[in-house]
């Protein structure tokens, strides 16, 4: 033992030492300031542009969904041979795995500012890309998300964090909206995971279904990994409510219906984005038919380009799209025009563009509001229908064509208190191997 | 009354799931004092093998049970592969190694699995085929269906099946010598390695039927699945008693009970403060008060071994 | 190389420690410039695991008490801090008095988690603690409601980073008219709490404490017959194990200004004691050597997985991402395999060892 000793005290010492005396010597380099390169006067530049998802790990097929809908953005992008400020722009996608982890999150997001990256898409849950925004903020690289919903990611009072998809706050009122009209619901029973994800929505759900009069007669639980849902549905049968209410995704959305049925639980199934999947048909089987969903923004068959981008994704990457890619598309998208339209790629000179963003993308008409979050938020809602995912209507926003954007959820709302980061939205896991996108078939109800 | 008979399939169900996995975790354990942290993987390689065969026979025409079985024939064979497998591999060069490197090496084999699995199947979550009958029969108001009914059963005579095994056969004679003293068996004449790898092999087929059983109760299969399957399932075979299978089913059916009545009655116990999010915490909490008044488990045999 | 003769040559020994220190202290320059600060970045989490090793290894490499929950300690801390000084409740409290007290609240709650465990041996005392870090990790999550202390899955952000009075470690910092930015300040104040740490741990280790830990650790009932309190010995092993932990949480919470529970989860609990017996369990320099690399294979795999595969098979035959975590799977196993009482163990375990398999 004795060696080990030793060296240790000694070690603490000399290091002291050095430290003390190292302060005079050293030059510290300093760091590195995002100084994009950007040699505007050579023919050709190259703009990287971050990526950072979990690629491993349970959510891992959502990740590599919106690192392909980030991949076909950018091939699209290189393809037309863009010119900004004079030089041919090559697009390069740099693509990392957060593993879901806030701690490999800012590992990754630092990787980006080293490389010097003109700005990051990202990333897939709240929980990463609220600690990661910190170090993007810092470094003045903008950050467009194509999936955290966590409503403090945009209230950080950070410039260069936007998204490209509306909030838990925006969507769980028009999820309580649909609730109450539409579904005509008296009682609702609510359902989370304890995701960041799955609790921020139902809890802003939770809030405006009271607001509009629902009775809320049962709050259960459940998490991101189980699949046994017997116990909390059992007990929301004793309570009998009209409409049951889900805040998580599809892995465990899929299998709760299906045991909703072995119950012999009549009552109506609502779910947001995480559950409006195909493979959340693949997993509940016949059990789906007839139950609801949500998805931001306007199905992707009314847009413009939208039909066409399903059909180039599938032809590229041969599976189906998951979730988040036309989002994330969407995403690469903005950040990419607000280039053009400020002619450089120069982060500094570029981020105040993103603000007065008016794109039409595939999944909504994009423009931000002050925080950075999505003005417009419409909400389009779904049913499970003959193994299919058909169009229900939308609300809020302006549903179909580019039309002035005169948002309901406008601004975000001033109100949301709670809420912070958090693992995320899209953090679940959720889709499978089939998914088609939520393909609404148009027919309007 | 009908919420609390249904309280009660839950639990058993559940329960006899978790009893499954455990069989295996506590039938090495019983044999080498290991706890084979890879158990739950194998669980998972059985459930996604079954899965593919399954789906590649759904549309043949052959009946549902006949091709559940064919999946199972196929992914028993897999596991008992790899069983053997990560035994020679990753367990036997270290059994005279400090007692924590063996664990190392599980997580070790955990994590390659999860990866090679996630490389063979993808990332995505598949859906068990509805090959098996699914309609629920119902009695005093509480649901159930056939394949959980087949769940209990299994889990049941699996644990027979392997008590018998044990206490009535050369095979089991050897197995508990080489427990009690391997180096003793030896001498006696038993091949301690090849009970050992057979030990393994066993325990592997049965993570097989779980596997099966798991993913065409919920339909769902993942490679990811695994993890905490296998956790719970060792805390299971804890909880009555690590080594002993008796205890492993015992265990079993108490947690998934325990789980199902926590999540249906906690919040009505303590007024709401607590919900059905404390379902984990109610559970552990069983857990650690029975092993403050009985630290070997349920039925657990008084031991005196060291970390 | 022979440490006896080194250790009598006292000028050498210092010329050995001085080259050591200017090596750690100018080792944030070099890694920043070279390679980027990503890995900067890196090396202050591999600072934290160290921390966080070092604690778990007077539990388990002292005292022989396997802990599978120690991550809650860790947990506890950077809540504490994430409390105390962020917009969530409104306070900001000064740093001078969190970290203390965050090394006392969690030292507590190691003793207190560690009462009921005491009569329990091996797999069993394992289960239970994992169970309790799980309770701990479970009740952060869940209590947003009824009255909202963690802010529930949500997490808490905006967390004020390390600041005393009105020096802060978020931005560069200048000190003596040179300007040190804000991540080597987090890696010299790391450092700094790193070695502290290492200083205490020695100093215990060959203590009366350290010893009776060392005792129960080889024979229970003969250490208590030998006069030694088991149980207030345990309780402490478990307290100090917490206190380490406690700060490090700490540290945690104010280097990346965001906590949720999500950090706090049973892989990671796995991953602290996997730094402990790879790297040598009972051994301080193999437990420090275990918790660099754990922390650094992960993201040097993230970097090799690409050229690894172009020089095997002349392209790439998978994705990176997931042959990463295979790599550092394989890792885990070829070592153990190969030495098997850690990577620098110690030599009395190493002697044991020889002496055993002959």
């Amino acid at each position: 033992m004795r060696f080990t000793r030793i060296p240790g005290t000694t070690l603490a010492l000399a290091a002291a030492i050095a430290l003390i005396g190292c302060g005079n010597k050293e030059e510290p380099a300093p760091a590195p300031a995002p100084v994009p390169a950007a040699p505007v006067a050579k023919p050709e530049i190259t703009v990287k542009i971050g990526h950072a998802a979990p690629l491993t790990g349970p959510q891992a097929h959502i990740g590599k969904d919106n690192e392909y809908g980030a991949t076909l953005a950018v091939e699209e992008l290189n393809a037309k041979g863009l010119e900004i400020g004079g030089a041919k722009v090559k697009f390069e996608l740099i693509s990392d795995d957060d593993q879901a982890d806030p701690k490999q999150g800012t590992t990754v997001a630092q990787k980006f500012v080293d490389a010097k990256v003109n700005g990051v898409i990202g990333h897939l849950n709240s929980g990463t890309t609220i600690p990661a925004s910190q170090i993007y903020s810092d470094n003045g690289i903008p950050q467009i998300s194509g999936s955290a919903t966590a409503i403090k990611y945009t209230k950080q009072g950070f410039a260069t964090a936007f998204r490209v998809m509306s909030n838990d706050e925006q969507q769980g009122k028009a999820l309580a909206e649909f609730a109450a009209k539409t579904l005509a619901a008296k009682s609702v029973a609510v359902i989370d995971d304890r995701t960041a994800y799955g609790q921020g929505l139902a809890d802003e759900f939770k809030k405006a279904a009271e607001a509009a009069g629902l009775k809320l007669v049962a709050n259960e639980y459940t998490n991101d990994k189980a699949t046994d849902f017997k116990a909390i549905l059992t007990k929301i049968k004793s309570k009998k409510p009209d409409l049951i209410f889900y805040g998580g995704m599809d892995p465990q959305g899929g299998p709760m219906v299906k045991q909703l049925k072995e119950l012999g639980i009549k009552a109506k199934f609502l779910t947001g984005d995480g559950g409006c999947t195909p493979n959340f048909i693949t997993l509940a089987g016949a059990a789906a038919e007839g139950q609801y969903c949500s998805l931001p923004g306007v199905p992707l068959e009314k847009m413009p380009g939208g039909a066409a981008f399903k059909e180039k994704f599938t032809g590229k990457f041969k599976t189906e799209i998951q979730l988040y890619a036309p989002y994330v598309y969407d995403a690469t998208m903005t950040l990419v025009d607000a280039m053009k339209r400020a002619n450089s790629v120069e982060p500094a000179k570029y981020l105040p563009e993103i603000g007065k963003t008016a794109y039409q993308g595939v999944t909504a008409k994009i423009s931000f509001d002050a925080n950075g979050d999505l003005k417009d938020g419409a909400i389009s809602f779904y049913e499970f229908k003959g193994g299919k995912i058909e169009y229900v209507e939308t609300l809020g926003g302006v549903p179909e064509a580019p039309a002035e954007a005169k948002p309901t959820a406008d601004a975000a709302p001033a109100a949301a208190p709670a809420a912070a980061p958090a693992v995320a939205p899209a953090a679940a896991p959720a889709a499978a191997a089939t998914g088609a996108i939520p393909a609404p078939a148009a027919e309007k109800k | 009354m009908d919420i609390f008979l249904q309280q009660i399939i839950n639990g058993l169900v559940l329960g006899s799931i978790y009893a499954l996995v455990a069989l295996g975790y506590t039938m090495v354990y019983g044999i080498l004092g290991l706890i084979n942290f890879a158990h739950g993987e194998v669980v998972m390689i059985g459930a996604l093998t079954a899965l593919t065969v399954v789906k590649l026979l759904a549309g043949s025409g052959l009946p549902g049970p006949v091709i559940a079985l064919v999946g199972l024939m196929a992914a028993v064979p897999v596991c008992m592969a790899i069983g053997y497998t990560i035994e020679k591999v990753a367990y036997r060069p270290l059994r005279k190694a400090p007692r924590l490197a063996p664990l190392i090496t599980a997580i070790g084999v955990s994590i390659v699995l999860q990866n090679l699995a996630m490389m063979v199947w993808g990332r995505s979550y598949h859906a068990f085929p509805a090959i098996l009958p699914a309609e629920a029969h119902e009695v005093l108001g509480a649901t159930f269906t056939d394949l959980q009914v087949i769940i209990v059963l299994v889990a049941a005579g699996m644990m027979a099946g392997l008590l018998l095994l044990i206490n009535r056969t050369r095979l089991g004679r050897a197995m508990r010598a080489t427990a009690e003293n391997p180096a003793m068996a030896q001498l006696m004449g038993v091949n301690v390695n090849h009970i050992i790898s057979l030990t393994f092999v066993i325990g592997s087929a049965l993570a097989a039927v779980a596997g099966l059983m798991v993913s065409a109760n919920y339909s769902i299969a993942h490679y990811y699945m695994g993890f905490i399957l296998g956790l719970k399932a060792f805390t299971a075979a804890v909880l009555g008693g690590i080594g002993n299978l008796a205890g492993a089913m015992l265990g079993g059916i108490l947690l998934g009970l325990i789980e199902s009545l926590g999540a249906g009655y906690i919040g009505d116990i303590t007024g709401g403060f607590l919900g059905s999010h404390y379902q984990d915490v109610f559970a552990f909490f069983v857990l650690i008060l029975v092993l403050v008044f009985r630290p070997s488990g349920l039925v657990g045999e008084k031991v005196a071994e060291r970390a | 190389m022979n440490w006896n003769t080194l250790k009598h040559d006292r000028r050498t020994l210092w010329a050995g420690y001085a080259a050591i220190g200017i090596v750690l202290a100018v080792l944030p320059f070099l890694v920043g410039a070279g390679l980027g600060n990503a890995w900067l970045r890196i090396l202050n989490f591999a600072m934290l695991y160290i921390m966080l090793a070092l604690g778990l290894n007077i539990v388990v490499g002292f005292a022989g008490l396997l802990d599978l929950g120690y991550i809650a300690f860790y947990a506890v801390g950077a809540y504490l801090y994430a409390l105390l000084a962020s917009p969530h409740f409104g306070l900001h409290w000064p740093v001078w008095a969190i970290l203390p007290l965050g090394a006392v609240v969690a030292g507590g709650a190691g003793a207190l988690l560690g009462a009921p465990t005491l009569r329990l041996r091996g797999d069993y005392l394992a289960i239970v603690t994992l169970g309790f870090g799980e309770i701990i990790r479970i009740f952060m999550n869940n209590l947003n409601a009824p009255i909202n202390i963690t802010n529930g899955p949500q997490g808490i952000s905006s967390i004020d980073p390390f600041h005393i009075g009105n020096v802060t470690l978020a931005k560069p910092l200048v000190v003596a008219g040179i300007t040190v930015p804000s991540l080597h300040a987090y890696y010299y104040l790391f450092l700094g709490l790193a070695l502290v740490i290492i200083f205490v741990t020695i100093r215990l280790e060959d203590s009366r404490i350290g010893r009776a830990w060392v005792a129960i650790r080889e024979d229970e009932i003969a250490a208590k017959a030998c006069g030694i309190n088991v149980r207030n010995i345990k309780l402490l092993a478990f307290a100090m194990g917490a206190t380490f932990g406690g700060v490090a949480g700490g540290l945690f919470a104010s280097f990346q200004g965001f906590v949720s529970p999500e950090s706090f989860g049973l892989m990671e609990s796995v991953m602290v004691l996997c730094m402990v017996v790879l790297g040598g369990m009972g051994h301080i320099p193999g437990v420090i050597l275990g918790g660099i690399l754990l922390t650094i294979l992960p993201e040097a795999f993230r970097h090799a997985a690409v050229p690894l595969q172009q020089a095997v098979f002349g392209k790439v035959v998978v994705d990176p991402e997931s042959l990463r975590m295979l790599l550092f799977g394989l890792a885990l196993i070829v070592v153990m395999l190969y030495r098997p009482a850690g990577l620098w163990p110690s030599a009395t375990r190493k002697r044991e060892l020889q002496g055993g398999s002959k």
